[in-house]
């Protein structure tokens, strides 16, 4: 069979655009599938409803930093300091009003060392406290809207949780994000953050942080359940939350919140 | 310095996602520039017509590189096609992107199809088979066709002005609307970013008209020059005034973020904020084309003056996008500290990549000038209905 080279460069042409166009496609829809049945494998929850609450207690936290260290440590998070699903942050507010916020390598190794200090000496200081943070699995999450494929979603506990297989690592989360809660996993270039330690919570345990926090700073339970000691610290303190002009709606109270905390 | 959150140490969004809505907005601006003629009927800008919406198309393909190489996954790009979450406003990149493509590009096909015709016919070997697949096989270009291409070319552009509109006020709601960031979130950032892009738009096609005529040794339609350069003196006035008003409304409502939002523009970012935004890129450029209007020089002084100020222009366009991208995240979310950010020269964040990225478009332009010459020297405009008055106010 004779072929033009007209022919021969059309067809050349149409198939290899053809090859590119299934590749492409085979990739997408295998892909697909597994995202789709990753997300459909429901795991048996003992908790119902959306009325898990954390509350973190101020006036408690001595800042020893093993809540950043065991969450670390469950979760498989980088050591290196800028990634952090949980930190401890000190304030320090002088007499003449100054308030000054430190973070060092996020609290792990907690604040005694004498390079973390050199700064505060000579200062006359009226107060200072610890506040640890993590993600406050808002009821109305804004990384949640702002995730361009879903890969970032609320579980039926109200859980915030990303999607490793789904996240495109687009970052739009990071910056919706009021709290820094979340971060770029640099060995999966995909998005992670605090889960509350879902793995841990679905079966009855808390989350590492509040397992280890050696004065019950942490506290983690069902704002339902009448003796648990989230529902028993909320009914008699005054809780505040982070932020709550942005209406995010954080689902982690503070007790002993002091003005100025961010 | 103050105190960053741990987690903000990297600047996540960097050079990359600083041309991205560069690339976007010179979109904009190259469209509503061919939208002026077949739409408004500004027939002075016909030396230009044909040329905005090739370089409108050449930037275009390119707009979704820099978000591609940029994400962490690029494997998983098209997903936002396959699974996308309509609550957000970046899920619309994609579809407002290929739509506005198939605009322009349906738009293209009808203005050049006369010429893709006529070099179909004439040409020989693979000439022919690429013009007869331009052509798709529509080869009637009898008045009557030719007619109703022109209701069509004129509806399109027409529709295109929303499009364009829609492509890149979307890119400023993808940072107008993030209620973190003190920097970002306005309402006012939309119609920044759509002004800006329709000047950084109209100074790209200045530059690159005065370069092309120079290039091709033909005369300089002045008439057709000046025009643009009034056109982008009028949107560089309603643009400077709007950023203008971003920043003072926020000094002086003084929210809990003005104190970080002070140090920000009178610190890290004041060479390029005040520096080269406003002044350099913008109240400069402004003088300068005044000066165009008003002082007693002859027609090459004035062709000098317009193309210097379009390149400030486009360097203080360039300088907003930096301010607000990079500036936007420099602001620590605790409202206590201010980041750091030098891009890198090498790796695919780098100043290289960027760089080739922003010249990417220049080829694919030089490539589509090549198949269908934009160039009508000597053809005299289509004569368009006026829209009520006037609107070039140059005849």
């Amino acid at each position: 069979m004779l072929i033009s080279r007209r022919d021969f460069i059309k067809g050349g042409v149409a198939g290899a655009v053809g090859g590119v166009v299934l590749y492409n496609t085979s990739h997408l829809m295998r892909t697909l599938a597994e995202t789709r049945s990753a997300q459909s494998l429901k795991v048996a929850s003992p908790i119902k409803g959306r009325s898990l609450r954390f509350v973190v207690d101020i006036n408690k936290c001595i800042g020893c930093g093993k809540c950043v260290k065991a969450c670390k440590l469950e979760n498989d998070v980088p050591l290196e300091p800028e990634f952090n699903r949980t930190w401890v942050e000190r304030y320090t507010i002088t007499r003449s009003g100054e308030t000054l916020v430190d973070s060092p390598n996020g609290g792990i190794d907690g604040f005694t060392a004498d390079y973390m200090n050199e700064k505060y000496k000579g200062l006359d200081i009226r107060k200072s406290f610890f506040v640890p943070k993590l993600c406050n699995q808002c009821e109305k999450p804004p990384c949640v809207s702002v995730c361009p494929v879903a890969a970032t979603y609320a579980t039926e506990e109200g859980v915030i949780l990303v999607d490793r297989n789904a996240c495109i690592g687009c970052r739009y989360c990071v910056q919706a994000c009021p709290y820094g809660a979340r971060f770029l996993d640099p060995r999966y270039k995909v998005v992670d953050k605090c889960t509350w330690c879902y793995h841990r919570i679905t079966k009855g345990l808390l989350p590492a942080c509040v397992e280890v926090c050696p004065v019950g700073a942490r506290m983690f339970g069902d704002i339902e359940d009448p003796n648990s000691k989230v529902s028993q610290v909320i009914r008699e303190r005054a809780v505040a939350v982070l932020k709550p002009e942005l209406g995010t709606e954080p689902m982690v109270y503070y007790v002993g919140l002091e003005k100025g905390v961010r | 310095m103050g105190f960053l959150y741990p987690n903000e140490a990297a600047i996540e969004w960097d050079l990359l996602i600083v041309i991205y809505p560069y690339i976007t907005g010179l979109v904009a601006g190259a469209f509503i520039v061919s939208s002026l003629y077949h739409v408004f009927g500004i027939t002075t800008f016909n030396p230009i017509a044909r040329f905005s919406l090739i370089t409108a198309l050449a930037f275009l393909l390119v707009a979704p590189i820099p978000l591609a190489i940029h994400l962490g996954r690029p494997e998983r790009a098209l997903e936002m096609f396959l699974r996308p979450n309509f609550t957000s406003a970046m899920s619309g990149f994609g579809f407002i992107w290929m739509v506005y493509l198939l605009l322009v590009l349906f738009e293209i096909w009808l203005v050049f199809r006369p010429d893709i015709v006529r070099y179909a016919k004439s040409g020989t070997g693979i000439r022919k088979t690429i013009y007869s697949i331009l052509a798709l096989g529509v080869y009637d270009v009898s008045e009557r066709a030719l007619a109703v291409d022109h209701k069509l070319i004129k509806i399109f552009a027409f529709i295109g002005i929303p499009a364009a509109s829609l492509l890149h006020g979307y890119v400023g709601f993808i940072f107008g609307a993030i209620k973190a960031n003190p920097w970002w979130s306005t309402p006012l950032m939309p119609i920044i970013f759509l002004l800006s892009a329709v000047v950084s738009g109209i100074a790209l096609l200045l530059v690159m008209y005065v370069l092309s005529t120079k290039i091709r040794k033909v005369p300089l339609d002045h008439v057709c020059l000046r025009t643009l350069a009034l056109w982008l003196g009028g949107f560089l006035t309603v643009a400077l005034t709007l950023e203008g008003l971003e920043a003072i409304s926020m000094f002086y409502e003084s929210e809990e973020s003005w104190e970080v939002i002070r140090e920000l523009i009178t610190g890290k970012i004041a060479l390029s904020y005040f520096g080269i935004q406003f002044f350099a890129g913008a109240f400069i450029p402004m003088v300068t084309l005044a000066i165009t209007e008003t002082a007693k020089l002859d027609e090459h002084a004035k062709t000098v003056l317009r193309f210097f100020a379009a390149c400030l222009i486009l360097v203080g366009v360039f300088a907003m996008r930096w301010n607000v991208v990079i500036g936007g995240q420099l602001v620590s979310k605790s409202l206590r500290g201010i980041g750091d950010f030098t891009p890198p020269l090498m790796g695919i964040s780098g100043i290289l990549v960027s760089a080739a990225v922003l010249l990417l478009p220049l080829v694919i332009l030089g490539v589509i000038v090549y198949l269908i010459p934009p160039w009508q020297d000597g053809v005299k405009p289509v004569q368009q209905k006026r829209l009520g008055i006037s609107m070039s106010g140059l005849k």
